[in-house]
């Protein structure tokens, strides 16, 4: 099983969207290497045999009929918006560089 | 009025019906040890004051009409602020949702607000529901009140305080690994993490949706049976909500008969790891219900030493995916860094900024556990564990109806103890987490004090999916037959609260 450094949490980091600084980067990595370690025994107790489960109880075709049923105005959906225009969630430039 | 705070919230709801005392001036009395005892407690991050009492005067005006009511209307409760209420704030105990209101309510709010409880405020949380302290809110630790100094057990640490505090009969609690029960446990109160399904997730923030359960956290066993039965059953909004009746719980719990059941004991939930005082006290709950006519048999679960791995790839996993809502766009805060803001350094610096360590940290985790080339090993693998896990509770379940096993590994620790090491923390939550891998319900009760420390122990009790009425017909008995040696209910026992040990 791979252990975890440092350069993949500021991999994972830049994934999941979170700045993070050297010293948040340093004390994560020695955090997480010590909990990767703890559970990677799990890898090894089920064998092919076992399936897996995604959901403790299953349901299965789980409809309801196709009406329009309650739904946000267009004002609640945008109350807790940190900027909106035209009746939009404004955001900033999706590209650098313009 | 104070003496109106210690009734259960059943002998309330027969004092309204009976109209020996009004909704008005029991929801008063709790916002008035609201005031009197918060500040030292930190239980709720928002009190609800005016509504509740709106609430509360309108239902004393429809019982003096004649109008039917709702047995629990006039009741209040406390609601965990992980829970979405119109008209108050939702924070889910994090910076990122600070000053946040939902447009709408959760499933199990209008459900009280059809049985007219007022809701008293919103309490205080790890954030994001993750921790076992409550340590982790974004707004300052919740305290014992059994010990100012110590945890209330966490993620619901809030809820569990304010219904031990005497702030509210009633609360609303979630429990994706022991999130009601641990609490419920170090607090010396009742709570039940009901069947995966039984209770609608509708208006809960996700963190791990095939694990999270909303759940009822009060004083008594009957109290829990009959909130349970107020936000139970189905709801076309959480299509992982079973179709099936919420069941007789109260009539379960008023029944309370435990002649000729099987509890099984499970060896591997106890032992190493466990406090003396915690194991004392198990023992002599499981003399008090072999007394009382129950066949205590042991039972063997070998693969629940995999669960707490399990889960902590599984929980992470599935929180990396649900908190990636939280990009600064649609709701909570945005943080713009100097330079181009571009929406992607947005999110980075929002993130980074209104998330907490041990968010971070879960996020990490399951972004790594996710990742490709690791899925299989990881979250793959932990999949598979579960399956093993729900085999050994079948085979439980064969030889007993139902399970029983100290809820948490000790007594409430000091604040602050375990904070710079997250695996200790997860440790908490050794003997929760198995139910909520396999769905099946948990209730909490408490099993009295700890010799060593003079501190609360909880017994978790455990079913088969479905089968929550015994949880409430065994938790019954026990608490009558522990009640009766300690001459009273154990929070009778818990030291007053002064405003002057704590403090915010």
């Amino acid at each position: 099983m791979a252990e975890i450094n440092r350069d993949d949490v500021a991999h994972l980091a830049r994934l999941a969207h979170i700045d993070m600084n050297d010293d948040e980067l340093d004390r994560m990595a020695g955090e997480l290497a010590v909990i990767v370690d703890s559970i990677k025994s799990v890898s090894e107790v089920a064998g092919d045999d076992v399936p897996a489960t995604s959901h403790p109880i299953p349901l299965s075709n789980v409809f309801r009929e196709d009406v329009v049923g309650e739904t946000l105005s267009n004002e609640e959906a945008l109350l807790g918006a940190p900027d909106n225009a035209d009746g939009r969630f404004k955001v900033p430039a999706i590209l650098d560089g313009e | 009025m104070t003496d109106l705070i210690h009734f259960s919230a059943d002998t309330l709801a027969q004092k309204l019906a009976a109209k020996e005392v009004s909704a008005v001036e029991v929801t008063q009395a709790h916002l008035d040890r609201i005031d009197a005892v918060d500040g030292a407690i930190n239980a709720f991050l928002h009190v609800n004051t005016d509504e509740a009492l709106l609430v509360a005067a309108e239902v004393d005006k429809a019982r003096a009409d004649g109008d039917t009511l709702h047995p629990l209307a006039g009741v209040p409760i406390a609601v965990k602020d992980l829970i979405v209420t119109r008209g108050q704030p939702t924070t889910a105990g994090s910076r990122i949702l600070e000053g946040w209101q939902s447009p709408y309510d959760a499933t199990v709010v209008r459900r009280l607000r059809a049985a007219r409880m007022p809701i008293l405020g919103k309490t205080n949380l790890d954030e994001f529901a993750m921790g076992s302290s409550t340590e982790h809110s974004a707004f300052g630790p919740t305290r014992n009140p059994w010990d100012l100094d110590r945890i209330p057990g966490g993620s619901g640490g809030g809820s569990a305080a304010a219904v031990a505090a005497f702030e509210a009969p009633l609360a609303l609690g979630t429990d994706t690994g022991g999130s009601i029960r641990q609490p419920g446990a170090v607090t010396g109160t009742v709570g039940v993490k009901p069947t995966y399904g039984g209770v609608s997730r509708y208006g809960a923030i996700a963190m791990a949706s095939s694990l999270d359960q909303i759940g009822p956290v009060s004083r008594t066993v009957l109290d829990s049976a009959l909130l349970h039965e107020v936000i139970g059953g189905h709801d076309p909004h959480d299509s992982t909500s079973l179709t099936d009746p919420v069941g007789a719980l109260v009539e379960a719990a008023r029944m309370g008969q435990v002649e000729g059941m099987r509890i099984g004991v499970i060896k591997e939930l106890q032992g190493e790891g466990y406090q003396a005082g915690v194991l004392t006290r198990f023992h002599e709950s499981l003399e008090l219900l072999r007394s009382a006519g129950a066949e205590i048999v042991e039972v063997s679960c070998p693969n629940f030493r995999y669960a707490l791995g399990a889960y902590y790839l599984i929980m992470p996993s599935e929180a990396s995916s649900n908190l990636a809502k939280y990009d600064g766009v649609r709701f909570g805060l945005r943080v713009v860094p100097e330079g181009t803001p571009t929406i992607e350094r947005v999110m980075g610096a929002t993130r980074a900024a209104g998330f907490g360590d041990e968010v971070k940290r879960r996020i990490i985790l399951g972004t790594y556990a996710l990742s490709a080339g690791y899925y299989d090993a990881y979250y793959g693998s932990a999949q598979k564990v579960r399956t093993l896990i729900q085999r050994d509770f079948a085979a439980a379940f064969e030889q007993a109806d139902v399970l029983v096993s100290p809820t948490a590994p000790t007594t409430a620790f000091r604040l602050g103890e375990k904070l710079d090491d997250p695996l200790a923390m997860y440790l908490n939550d050794v003997a929760t987490i198995p139910a909520n891998l396999a769905g099946v319900p948990g209730l909490s009760l408490p099993g009295g004090l700890a010799d060593e420390d003079g501190l609360p122990v909880g017994i978790q009790l455990l079913a088969p999916a479905r089968q929550d009425a015994r949880l409430y017909r065994v938790g019954a008995v026990l608490e009558s037959l522990l009640e009766a040696t300690w001459g009273g209910p154990l929070l009778a026992q818990a030291p007053e609260i002064t405003q002057s040990a704590g403090g915010k």
